[in-house]
């Protein structure tokens, strides 16, 4: 039964309103496909909504730098993508060593990354580190440094995607949730909430549901949530222009252009998946606050004006699942970027329309293969 | 704007606002005196530098928000007065490094 | 056996003292807290100081009523902690029930309670007009406040505009202070009487508040006072303060006159900021034009262990929040086990007779005194958003289908300081009427914790231990 609604035929739908999903969309309209995408709550209405939008390729996981090497090319001409800049903004991402060991830890990564290749982390003294942040505490040592890196405004970024992915075409259900998949002949049927889709590609871009979407074609991959939660102040003067990090502690620090600082780093709320809430845990939230106030004194009067925490998803191993289903197929995977997903949107997208045309990438996304999670599992 | 006709039975006090002595009484609000004293507003916006003078008085509107005894952005309709309070009204962006 | 819980009663107008106090007289520890340093709420705000005083006689007999209720909270026990504002809301593991976070002078603290009971009453409805945000424009209740707390009153003659029984009250209680007005503008449409007089019959039961009404009204009259009936547009002009006011009756033409004062006020709402934080089922009540928590019986919302009683509950008046509190109170009482559920009824049937006789005139002023519609539709260049000064044009044309919390996102209109209190009300409606729906259809925002700012130093600074996962 469709429920009564009509059944829309696309070359690919999409399930999930995110920026991964929108990606993917755009991405694929260009290349000519019929794209139809599919949206239980609203266009960012969960991480990439919350999301902090930091754009680095400091501190990445080695198996993620070559895409997200690409992906920082392609944020430098993001205009040339999506008709906008985002908001983003390249004052560099600064990982911040409060001590030697920590330095030495830092040191370490970036003699590995020179081994590798890789030339575009540098380590600075705390002279340079000091000239880089000003306002930062006296007893920070140095700290690894990618100049090329900065942020972008997530919800500047979401408008610039979506109408990107309208103007070429993409068919976007919002309020439209999946709630059966059935295989029709060489295609897919998705009977959501509001409309019947059908294609013979789809992509699963559902963020923190991205498991139970997979599992209705089929896919048991194991997904873990994150509800990392994010403190917004009252706007200040221009304080600092980077984003920072720190080695030692669970710290994401930045300033918007706002004026209002962002600050994360992974402290984790309360959530209920089933129905979309998070909850927030100030008790817990006492560490971001000393971590800030550690590494930035002069914060210590600033109020914090709201504070949320963002549904997302988690592997784990922390590394993405991209790249075609093991099973079901047509069914493409582009989910579980535990928490650092923000800066590899523009690739992402990229490589999905690749899949979908020529059933291959050129990219290298081998560790991403959704196997290498389900034959943890087998073997646990 | 506004005036206090009436004999007071608290304490007189005075509070500095922006280096101006004012006559107060001892516990009342200090929104209050603000909305008896020229220039009448409490902060300037950071948006858009419009003078904000203190609306609601319970506590709901934050436009009261001025600089107490050094501490930025209080709710003056929630601050009684002490003698001796001194008083900034806020203008533009807070500044951290100072 | 662990000890009980104090109560955690929020607000100490007529609702939180009335259930602080009946709460005691049942053997259930209270920890009555409140933002303002002294009892009263709103209504009876500085009660204790005024007592004796000429304010306090020109004030009247219902405000003078607050002393008793004051007398009576001191003497019952509670403990008392004034000057301290609630930040945080938790439902809390085993040991406590909920967990109530503070912030008071000398930094933050944590209550744990075995209930919660919010009394944090209503706040005026947001009014938005073009020049709203000038210094010269002040709310009727801030102007009263400042009369009850201050005995300050305008210095010029006030104009003011606005329209429900609390301009007509605070005018009648400005004329016995020697106050001088310069003009009512009443922005009560002509047509709400006709809607009213279906439910003057009820309100009947309650003749005294009428009675005490039309006083009021008389008053008004007697004193030579212009009023000008059916006004619908206003809008405040000058340069870094009021200077000129102008009106506009309907039908008519707009008539701009010098202003240095303007006091204005649209009705009461209830309190939802708390409630909507805390995830509380709310019900949009057509007849107030308000949400409202939705409650049981004894004021419990869709949260256990937490209730709501007074204005906060919905629109009532002081005597209705007294009975509320009092309802409440043996709700909670026999939640806790000191009562039993007959013995709790049985007392509640008196109080519930009364509160119906207090609310009995309800609908007819609530119909009487319905706003108009332009308080809902502000003009394009109307500053709604008054943190982040977001206007009512840039409102509309972020209208979209993910209702409030994406036009917050996109605008960022509620994401100031009073994080919507004054303007999710306005955005709500705005998108109702770009979506042709209804601001019970689109909602309103989500609210964020913490519910008053926090400094990173004094969060950092929490004592207590972590919950154990």
């Amino acid at each position: 039964m469709t429920g009564g609604n009509p059944t829309t035929l696309y070359d690919v739908v999409v399930v999930g309103g995110g920026l991964h999903g929108l990606s993917a969309a755009l991405h694929l309209a260009r290349g000519g496909a019929r794209v139809g995408l599919l949206e239980r709550a609203w266009i960012g209405r969960h991480a990439s909504g919350a999301s902090a939008a930091g754009v680095r390729t400091l501190g990445r996981p080695i198996a993620e730098l070559p895409i997200s090497l690409e992906a920082m090319a392609m944020w430098h001409d993001i205009r040339g993508l999506v008709d906008d800049d985002c908001g983003f903004h390249m004052h560099g991402q600064i990982k911040v060593a409060e001590n030697a060991s920590e330095l030495a830890g830092l040191r370490q990564r970036d003699e590995q990354l020179r081994a590798l290749g890789y030339r575009h982390e540098e380590i600075v003294d705390a002279q340079e580190l000091r000239r880089l942040l000003p306002p930062i505490a006296p007893h920070c040592v140095g700290a690894a440094v990618a100049r090329d890196n900065g942020a972008a405004d997530p919800h500047r970024t979401l408008q610039a995607f979506r109408r990107s992915a309208e103007a070429a075409g993409v068919a976007i259900y919002e309020g439209c949730g999946v709630e059966r998949v059935e295989s029709v002949a060489e295609r897919w049927r998705l009977c959501g909430s509001r409309a019947t889709v059908e294609a013979p590609v789809v992509v699963n871009a559902a963020g923190a549901w991205a498991g139970r979407l997979a599992a209705l074609f089929g896919d048991g991959v194991p997904l873990g949530t994150k509800a990392s939660m994010m403190i917004v102040t009252e706007r200040v003067a221009p304080y600092i222009a980077p984003v920072v990090s720190c080695a030692g502690r669970a710290l994401s620090f930045k300033q918007t252009d706002r004026g209002t600082l962002l600050i994360g780093g992974g402290v984790q709320g309360r959530f209920d998946l089933q129905a979309e809430k998070t909850t927030v845990d100030f008790v817990a939230l006492r560490r971001a606050a000393q971590a800030a106030i550690a590494l930035f004194p002069s914060v210590v009067g600033v109020a914090m004006t709201r504070v949320w925490a963002g549904l997302e998803a988690k592997t784990e191993d922390l590394l993405p699942v991209i790249g075609p289903s093991p099973s079901a197929p047509g069914l493409l995977h582009a989910f579980g970027f535990s928490g650092h997903g923000f800066q590899l949107v523009p690739v992402v997208g990229a490589i999905i329309a690749e899949l979908a045309a020529s059933g291959s990438t050129t990219r290298q996304i081998a560790p991403f293969a959704l196997e290498r999670l389900t034959v943890k599992e087998a073997a646990a | 704007m506004f005036v206090r006709p009436f004999k007071s039975d608290a304490r007189a006090v005075s509070v500095v606002i922006d280096g101006e002595t004012v006559a107060a009484s001892d516990g009342e609000m200090l929104a209050a005196v603000l909305l008896r004293t020229p220039p009448f507003y409490a902060r300037r916006t950071p948006v858009s530098d419009s003078p904000r003078a203190p609306y609601c008085l319970m506590g709901v509107c934050f436009d009261c928000l001025a600089t107490v005894d050094g501490i930025a952005s209080v709710q003056t309709c929630l601050t009684p007065v002490r003698d001796g309070m001194r008083v900034e009204r806020q203008a533009g962006l807070r500044e951290l490094t100072k | 056996m662990s000890k009980l819980q104090d109560v955690a009663v929020l607000g100490a107008g007529p609702a939180g003292m009335a259930a602080a106090v009946r709460l005691r007289a049942l053997g259930v520890p209270v920890a009555l807290i409140d933002e303002q340093p002294a009892p009263g709420g709103q209504i009876w705000r500085n009660v204790e100081g005024n007592e004796n005083t000429a304010v306090g006689k020109a004030l009247g007999s219902d405000y003078a009523a607050g002393a008793a209720a004051a007398a009576a909270l001191n003497e019952s026990g509670c403990v008392l902690r004034f000057g301290n504002q609630l930040w945080q809301l938790e439902d809390a593991q085993p040991e406590a029930k909920w967990r109530v976070f503070v912030k008071a002078g000398g930094g933050l603290d944590m209550l744990p309670a075995s209930a919660v009971l919010l009394a944090g009453g209503a706040q005026e409805r947001p009014n938005p007009f073009p020049g709203w945000t000038l210094p010269g424009v002040v709310s009727v209740g801030a102007a009263q406040i400042l009369m009850k707390t201050a005995g300050q009153i305008p210095e010029e003659p006030v104009w003011i505009a606005g329209s429900g029984p609390l301009p007509l009250l605070y005018m009648t209680q400005l004329l016995a202070l020697g106050g001088k007005i310069a003009g009512y503008l009443d922005t009560s449409p002509r047509g709400n009487l006709a809607a009213a007089l279906p439910h003057l019959p009820r309100a009947l039961a309650a003749w005294k508040d009428l009675r005490k009404g039309l006083g009021w009204l008389q008053t008004l009259r007697r004193s030579g006072v212009p009023v000008v009936k059916d006004v619908a547009e206003i809008a405040a002009a000058g340069n870094d303060r009021l200077e000129s006011l102008t009106y506009r009756p309907r039908g008519s033409k707009a008539v701009t006159v010098p202003a240095r004062l303007l006091l204005v006020h649209e009705g009461v709402v209830p309190g939802i900021h708390v409630t909507m934080a805390m995830g509380c089922a709310h019900d949009w009540r057509d007849d107030q034009v308000c949400f409202a928590p939705r409650l049981d019986g004894w004021g419990e919302t869709s949260r256990a262990g937490l209730y709501v009683a007074g204005d906060g509950a919905g629109i009532g008046g002081a005597e209705a929040a007294r009975l509320r509190g009092e309802i409440a109170a043996l709700g909670i009482a026999c939640k806790l086990g000191k009562l039993s559920e007959a013995e709790a009824r049985q007392l509640a049937a008196p109080l519930r007779r009364a509160l119906d006789r207090a609310l009995a005139p309800r609908r007819f002023l609530d119909a009487l005194y319905r706003p108009r519609p332009e308080v809902f539709a502000p003009a394009e260049e109307t500053v709604v958003c008054r943190c982040e000064e977001v206007t009512a044009g840039q409102i509309r044309r972020a209208a979209g289908k993910g209702g409030p919390n994406q036009l917050k996102a996109f605008t960022r209109a509620g994401m100031g300081p009073c994080q919507g209190r004054q303007c999710g009300y306005t955005v709500s409606h705005l998108l109702a009427h770009s979506l042709n729906s209804s601001a019970a259809e689109v909602g309103f925002f989500h609210v964020r914790p913490p519910l008053k700012p926090v400094t990173l130093g004094e969060l950092a600074t929490l004592e207590i231990e972590e919950a154990t996962p």
